[in-house]
């Protein structure tokens, strides 16, 4: 089997799995499985709502299937009556679960090297909630502390190597505060809990500092592959009953996941850039070397063609506006642009007139009067990674509200300061430090060379119905021929999902060497896996499809055989990630 | 339920198409009269295609009916019920099931679970579920050859479908090594891990998943449910050796408690998990090295309850047979595999050797070898099940028992002698002792090979041992449950070794020898103390009133080259119609799998107050379950099912179960609650009610249709019988 080339090479070289290895799925891989449900749901006890099995019966009752997916609008937790939990396991039984089979690859390669249930554990955690609550609920991270304990003493004191994937990635920096910090809030671990049972974390895909697709994902549901929805279309858009209106369904619900507001980009503008710079706009639209890049299938739509095409950028591309409402605001210089309105909207707020005639609200655009929302939508407004958020604070207050509790997006000035002991800051690498493990390493490994979704042109719908999402991606704004705008989206480097930029800089500059975010100076090493031409699925690098990039996994056997970022051969860059972290102007 | 449901379906469907045909005779019957049409009959049947093309416009123009026309119409007319009924199946909702059942009993009671939630019960203590012996899933973790690609896949429980295909392939690799008892090389199975590893056991036939649901309807959830999976073919200590199972017992049940405030847990243990557990109890005190360093206190810190369903606490006399001549009458697994394993023709005859040596590899097996000796199971003379039995006959006190034998099945007990476990021939099972005589047989030499052994494909300890072997095996007529592993030692004697270094069948003399701190002695509740916690409570939940195998009859088989040399003598039958002789085998009361008196003796007897078993004075319930089978087929198998695996979905049981984890104590829940004569006079001499045999594997459909159609006549009668 060709799959399985990485593994059965290295056992011939004589390599065995050494140190115990936990894997952390990111968000929408974990399978969830229904403990109590409304009558629509009935026989369905412990079936499969997420990933694998039951989804056959569930078809057939796509609402009640949603009912049951989403979550307590305001405390972000179960509805009343609904209980949904997540399925541990690594294989999750005897399905084929295809919410594991990014997994599948590499636990498989894992497996021929001598791993087994004892020394590899799947984390499994609901990825809807937010991350403090998956402990408040299900004791998520207690589990976790307690399996790598159990691990570390069950294989002779063997630190674990830990793999985390996209969300996961931010779901495990929570963990190493929380673990270290003392009880009502933190797991109890006490200083060194980390040090003493983490060899290495191996960020997978990481989104460390956010991606811009969620924010289109929560303005307009229209991530066009944004893994959630991929996995719902198939299921949900083709089903009749919900015809039409399957955006607005796959909106509503969504909106009441905590998690996807960990998603959205952290930095502000120091990171993301503002109205005029980014760090991406000198230099990631020099392709003047013409390079090529064959898009998934999955990106027809937007491309009418899954031929090769080039991807060549000439304009600046102003990548600072991660939401611009028509081409011109996304392109005109910033003194341009009318500043200052959002506010006059937000004071509007009290003025907005619930629309009666749409009957039971559907999501919170039903709440906004269509006068806010033009005024939002009016041409010639662009948003940045800060201001973004007083937008989304507005279209969807609710959901704000609840996600800002768990979730901070900033920059800490001082981080001695206490506030950011609190939970909220702790999956944020830019407002926490990292534990005290100098002898731990960090590896960011991650695709590049594939077009991703970095900022939007944005338009009012045509349509002025009730229940209709007001804003849609603008897809009939083109760049010119080799442009980075296409079809409403401007692209930059990354790997189809997260921009380089969130992907590395934390290991290339963020915590590189003793920084005030890496106060113990854990080693990091930035891993890049360029895509190449012929991209079958071994040598893929796309978010999702890396788990079973050949390079990669043999990276991480090689690792938890024992191997340290040193052997495995240090950095590993193709991109222009250095010239761009240094283009960012972050103290450390 | 799809499966009675399209029993409904093909039911209705089959009654429609008699009706029609029954028409269509009918009509075509009035028509022969008419020579006219006969013939026209005759001519259409030349032009079929005709008649298919335009049949409809034929009858318009000629107002004819043929026997032809009358064939297309039934034929369309099935068709079209058929899709129809096909439409409406797959278009119904879950429900309808229900209400088809409640249609046809009245209105179902509430399951355990929804009742003592609108009694206001919730989730309190944590609960810990303990699979037994073949019901925990195994996967693949590393190959052979012909094993490519079904890595992750189960190899046991679950759907069994990769393997059905490949079973020899499969026999390899759920075989244990002969010599270590742990995997073979190149081959790692493992246990599969969380509550799917024995919810079902195959695809419907559920084990934990009943008990699962009614935890889940007070408000259970995955985390505060653990499934304490193991790999139940190792030695106890093996699965710590290998797997660290019992280490991550150790740690989830700290981390249970830890994460539920304090609250302790209840234990689940069920058949095999039993002994598991009570191994476990003792390593976990046990100091570091040996055992889990848990301290002298674990237990009482951690353990609330123990509520060890069906436990053979003291060993299954149905072990001896499979170990044996793997000769079992009804045990689940091989049922189970039977279908596809038993047929295929690359097995072929040979398939109960194959079966045999897979079994004989597994160490568990032998920790159901009866315990306690002859003390505890009987000697050639007297056993603990039939001393009373004239007594409790004569008093007539047993009024359950009384009512059940109205029936006419009570299962005569004369003359049996329970504590001869195994006798070559029926005259030696009932002949009085003192006329018996024995021949010794360990001295006698083996190495007086089988002809042609060489030959057989399949190695078994038996082709070592010779005719003359053979014959003094058979010469010693009667084994008691003493002698018994003299016997084994002696017909397999590398498999005894390794696991009498595992297991222990004796009694203690002195509890407070050092010995006895040795691991083997961990899992026999006759050789071990339990732990000083005085608070915590230990039950034993097991189902009587249904045959359970006790003794066996057996003979010399037909001398062929590769054959197993011993075998149940099936023709030998009792004197009566009632007799608890049938097939080879005598049946005594139990669950089916388990005497009662090795589930209820410990708690009822050896562990009751403070005894030098108890040291601490746990206090001990005995919870019985008496067997009543499924009332029709749509209640499946049953909520008041007694026997060992159905048990998990007896309503009582559950209710019981869901009381204590919710907090209530065994005084509470009622105390004991028994049945059979165990407390009496510390025997269990009984009779048993319902001898109808359920079959619990097979779901043939019509077997369970036959099966509850006979119980409904047999409920009429009784009914009809008290009423009068």
């Amino acid at each position: 089997m060709p799959e399985l080339m990485p593994a059965a090479r290295l056992k011939r070289e004589g390599l065995k799995g050494i140190h115990p290895v936990v894997l952390v799925p990111g968000i929408v891989t974990g399978g969830l499985e229904l403990w109590e449900g409304k009558p629509c749901a009935d026989g369905l006890f412990r079936k499969r709502l997420w990933g694998g099995g039951g989804f056959t019966q569930l078809l057939k009752r796509p609402l009640c299937w949603l009912e049951h997916l989403s979550l307590h609008n305001e405390t972000g937790l179960d509805p009343p009556g609904i209980r949904v939990r997540p399925v541990p396991g690594l294989f999750g039984a005897d399905y084929s679960a295809p919410g594991y089979f990014v997994w599948d690859v590499l636990v498989k390669n894992l497996a021929k090297i001598g791993y087994e249930g004892k020394n590899l554990h799947m984390a499994a955690y609901d990825w809807r909630l937010s991350f403090q609550n998956t402990e408040v609920r299900d004791r998520a991270l207690s589990k976790l502390k307690s399996k790598i304990e159990l691990m570390y003493r069950a294989n002779g004191n063997k630190k674990v190597v830990v793999v985390p994937h996209s969300m996961g990635v931010a779901y495990f920096l929570h963990f190493l505060k929380w673990v270290e910090t003392p009880p009502p809030m933190g797991g109890g671990g006490g200083q060194g809990w980390c040090a003493e049972h983490i060899k290495a974390i191996v960020n997978i895909g990481p989104s460390f500092l956010g991606v811009p697709k969620a924010v289109s994902n929560i303005l307009s549901a229209e991530g066009k592959d944004v893994a959630y929805f991929r996995a719902m279309a198939p299921g949900v858009l083709d089903s009749g009953t919900l015809g039409l209106r399957a955006l607005e369904h796959v909106m509503r619900v969504s909106r009441t996941w905590d998690s996807v507001v960990s998603l959205m980009p952290k930095g502000g503008e120091t990171i993301w850039g503002n109205m005029d710079w980014s760090p991406e706009d000198e230099h990631v639209c020099d392709f003047s070397k013409k390079r090529y890049f064959r898009l998934s299938p999955s990106d027809n739509n937007v491309n009418n063609s899954n031929a090769k095409q080039v991807f060549r950028v000439k304009d600046p591309v102003k990548y600072g506006r991660i939401i611009s409402f028509g081409k011109a605001a996304s392109v005109l210089h910033s003194s341009q642009l009318p500043t200052a309105v959002l506010k006059e909207i937000l004071h509007m707020n009290a003025s907005r007139n619930f629309n009666s005639s749409c009957g039971e609200a559907w999501t919170e655009y039903d709440e906004m009067s269509r006068e806010s929302i033009r005024k939002i939508g009016a041409v010639d407004k662009a948003y940045t990674a800060t201001t973004l958020f007083d937008l989304l604070r507005f279209v969807a207050p609710k959901m704000m509200n609840r996600a800002e509790a768990h979730f901070s997006h900033g920059i800490a000035d001082n981080l001695e300061d206490p506030k950011y002991n609190h939970y909220k800051y702790w999956s944020n690498p830019l407002e926490m430090k990292l534990p005290d493990a100098p002898n731990m390493e960090i590896y960011c490994s991650y695709g590049v060379g594939i077009p991703t979704e970095r900022s939007y042109v944005y338009k009012l719908s045509p349509s002025n119905k009730c229940k209709h999402i007001p804003y849609q991606i603008d897809t009939s704004v083109d760049g010119e021929d080799g442009s980075c705008l296409k079809s409403g989206v401007y692209f930059a480097d990354g790997d189809e999902s997260v921009p380089v930029l969130s992907a590395g800089f934390m290991c290339a500059k963020g915590w590189k060497g003793r920084t005030r975010f890496n106060p113990s100076g854990i080693n990091t090493y930035v891993r890049e896996y360029q895509s190449k031409p012929p991209t079958s699925g071994i040598k893929s690098t796309t978010h999702v499809d890396i788990m079973g990039n050949i390079a990669l996994i043999e990276d991480i056997l090689r690792v938890a055989a024992g191997a340290t970022g040193e052997e495995i051969g240090g950095d590993k860059i193709y991109s222009d990630m250095l010239r761009m972290s240094e283009r960012i102007n972050l103290r450390l | 339920m799809s499966k009675p449901l399209s029993f409904y379906r093909s039911y209705f469907l089959s009654k429609t198409m008699f009706l029609r045909r029954r028409n269509g005779t009918d009509s075509s019957k009035t028509r022969v009269a008419d020579p006219n049409i006969e013939k026209d009959g005759a001519d259409n049947d030349d032009k079929k295609k005709d008649q298919y093309k335009m049949p409809q416009r034929r009858n318009y123009g000629s107002k004819k009916w043929s026997c032809w026309d009358n064939c297309c119409w039934f034929i369309g007319f099935i068709c079209s019920i058929w899709w129809f009924c096909l439409f409406l199946y797959n278009t119904m909702p879950d429900s309808i099931p229900q209400f088809v059942t409640m249609a046809i009993t009245g209105p179902l009671p509430d399951p355990p679970g929804v009742k003592l939630r609108k009694e206001g019960l919730t989730a309190n203590h944590p609960v810990v579920l303990v699979p037994g012996v073949v019901t925990g899933g195994l996967e693949l973790w590393e190959g052979r050859h012909c094993a490519e690609g079904l890595l992750g896949k189960r190899l046991w429980g679950g759907s069994f479908g990769e393997f059905y295909k490949r079973p020899l392939c499969w026999l390899e690799h759920i075989s244990l090594d002969n010599d270590t008892g742990f995997d073979p090389p190149g081959i790692r199975v493992r246990p599969v891990t969380g509550l799917v590893a024995a919810d079902y056991f195959a695809t419907g036939y559920f084990v934990w998943a009943v008990v699962i649901a009614n935890l889940a309807h007070i408000g259970y959830e995955e985390k505060s449910l653990y499934m304490a999976a193991y790999d139940w073919r190792l030695s106890f200590q093996n699965t710590e050796i290998r797997d660290q199972s019992l280490t991550r017992i150790k740690s989830n049940i700290e981390l249970l408690v830890a994460t539920h405030g304090g609250k302790k847990v209840v234990v689940l243990p069920h058949s095999m998990g039993v002994q598991y557990f009570l191994h476990f109890m003792k390593w976990v005190e046990t100091p570091a090295p040996r055992g889990g360093g848990g301290g002298p206190d674990w237990c009482a810190k951690h353990i609330k309850a123990i509520m060890n369903i069906g436990a053979p606490f003291l060993g299954s006399p149905k072990s001896i047979a499979l170990h044996f001549s793997i000769e079992v009458r009804d045990i689940a697994a091989l049922r189970a595999q039977a279908p596809g394993l038993l047929d295929k023709d690359v097995l072929g005859l040979q398939t109960f050797k194959h079966l045999m040596r897979m079994f004989r590899t597994w160490d568990a097996t032998f920790s159901m070898i009866p315990k306690g000796g002859e003390t505890i199971w009987g000697g050639l003379d007297w056993s603990p099940e039939t001393e009373t039995v004239n007594n409790s006959a004569k008093k007539g006190t047993d009024n359950s028992t009384r009512n059940t034998g109205g029936n006419g099945n009570i299962c005569d007990t004369k003359g049996v002698n329970y504590g001869r476990l195994i006798s070559f021939s029926k005259d030696w099972a009932e002949t009085h002792s003192s006329k018996i005589e024995r021949v010794d047989f360990k001295h006698v030499a083996k190495g007086d090979k089988l002809t042609n052994s060489s030959n057989c494909d399949i190695w078994l300890e038996y082709h070592e041992m010779g005719n003359r072997a053979i014959k003094a095996v058979a010469d010693h007529k009667v084994y008691t449950a003493g002698s018994i592993l003299d016997l084994l030692h002696y017909v397999a004697p590398k498999l005894m070794a390794r696991g009498a270094s595992h297991f222990s069948y004796g009694i203690a003399d002195d509890l407070d020898d050092p010995k006895y701190d040795q691991y083997k002695y961990w899992s026999n509740p006759l050789e071990t103390k339990l732990p000083n916690a005085p608070d915590m409570e230990i039950y034993s939940l097991y189902g009587v009133g249904l045959p359970t195998e006790r003794g066996y009859i057996y003979k010399v088989a037909p001398p062929s080259d590769c054959s197993i040399p011993f075998q149940i003598d099936t023709s030998v039958d009792g004197d009566s119609e009632d007799s608890c002789l049938k097939g080879g085998v005598f049946s005594g009361d139990g669950d089916e799998t388990v005497p009662i008196i090795s589930a209820g003796f410990m708690c009822a007897k050896g562990w009751r107050g403070k005894t030098r078993f108890n040291p601490s004075g746990i206090r001990t319930y005995n919870r019985e379950y008496k067997h009543a089978p499924p009332a029709n087929l749509l209640e499946g198998r049953g909520t008041q099912s007694g026997s060992h695996v159905d048990l998990l979905g007896n309503f009582a049981l559950i209710e019981d179960v869901l009381r204590v984890a919710a907090g209530a104590t065994g005084e509470d829940i009622g105390g004991d609650r028994v049945y059979s004569d165990i407390f009496k006079c510390g025997h269990f001499c009984r009779h048993f009610g319902m001898s109808v045999k359920f079959e619990k594997t097979g779901f043939e459909v019509l077997e369970n249709v036959l099966v509850s159609i006979l119980c409904v006549v047999l409920k009429k009668e009784h009914k009809e019988m008290t009423s009068h």
